[in-house]
């Protein structure tokens, strides 16, 4: 069976030293590939404020690592994060399939507006310079919601 | 249109020009309301992005509801669950009080 890809998220206390967090890193590597598994990707957030606070801390060390693997895999991490007491809080997710999915509505989008392109004779990508102003540049319309109204 | 019917006629939605039957209330354009990831063709609401998820949770925590903040219903269903997610890794709060 094909393997799915989950996201892991592990918040440490904002005193770790980089080498328990490289420990750590690597105590988790050995499980995910001891279980056939491999970390596609390692994300260092760094230092970030919690939202509240958790075990009387009010800033956390962030770690994000994108894993494919199996469910037992991730089964049994889980279980070692929970035992764990340097890890404040940890969260697995399964992302695969809703990533699928959104690969699929942005490819069909761009697909789409091709093919309305081609149509009306323009070449198939924007040009730089056309049209209105691209959506994240803040334009003056704003239809969009941003906050709490009246 | 006779005078007096502009209370009940017109309120959700689209445009409308106050007129003199809404005694105290101010005459007021509402604008009709767009969900921002369909304007925006956000397709990926994730639960990473706090500052996305930001607008949608206003100070008391609470998760904004559709009808006010105008998002259609597939996309609060996502966002419900990226806010959900955002809020075990403490991305974003439960209460604040």
């Amino acid at each position: 069976m094909a393997d799915r890809q989950y996201e892991l998220v592990y918040i440490l206390p904002p005193d770790t030293t980089e080498q328990q967090v490289t420990e750590l890193h690597q105590q988790i590597e050995a499980v995910v590939s001891k279980m056939t598994g491999q970390i596609e990707k390692t994300e260092n957030w760094g230092r970030r404020k919690l939202a509240y606070e958790i075990a009387r801390h009010k800033e956390g060390f962030y770690v994000l690592e994108v894993i494919n693997g199996s469910g037992e895999l991730m089964k049994e991490l889980d279980r070692r994060l929970r035992v764990m007491d340097l890890v404040l809080r940890h969260m697995v997710v399964r992302v695969d399939e809703e990533k699928k999915v959104v690969d699929r509505i942005r490819t069909k989008r761009q697909t789409e507006s091709e093919r309305r392109r081609v149509k009306r004779g323009l070449p198939p990508q924007r040009q730089p310079g056309e049209g209105r102003a691209t959506a994240d540049a803040d334009d003056g319309d704003d239809d969009h919601f941003d906050g709490m109204e009246a | 249109m006779p005078m007096g019917r502009g209370r009940t006629a017109g309120r959700r939605g689209e445009k409308k020009t106050g007129d003199k039957a809404h005694g105290q209330r101010r005459p007021m354009f509402r604008r009709r309301k767009v969900c921002k990831f369909c304007a925006d063709k956000i397709d990926d609401i994730n639960y990473k992005d706090a500052k996305l998820l930001g607008p949608f949770v206003p100070e008391r925590g609470k998760i904004l509801p559709r009808r006010i903040s105008g998002t259609c219903a597939m996309h609060q269903r996502k966002l419900q669950t990226a806010i959900k997610r955002a809020r075990q890794i403490a991305l974003i709060p439960y209460v604040t009080d």
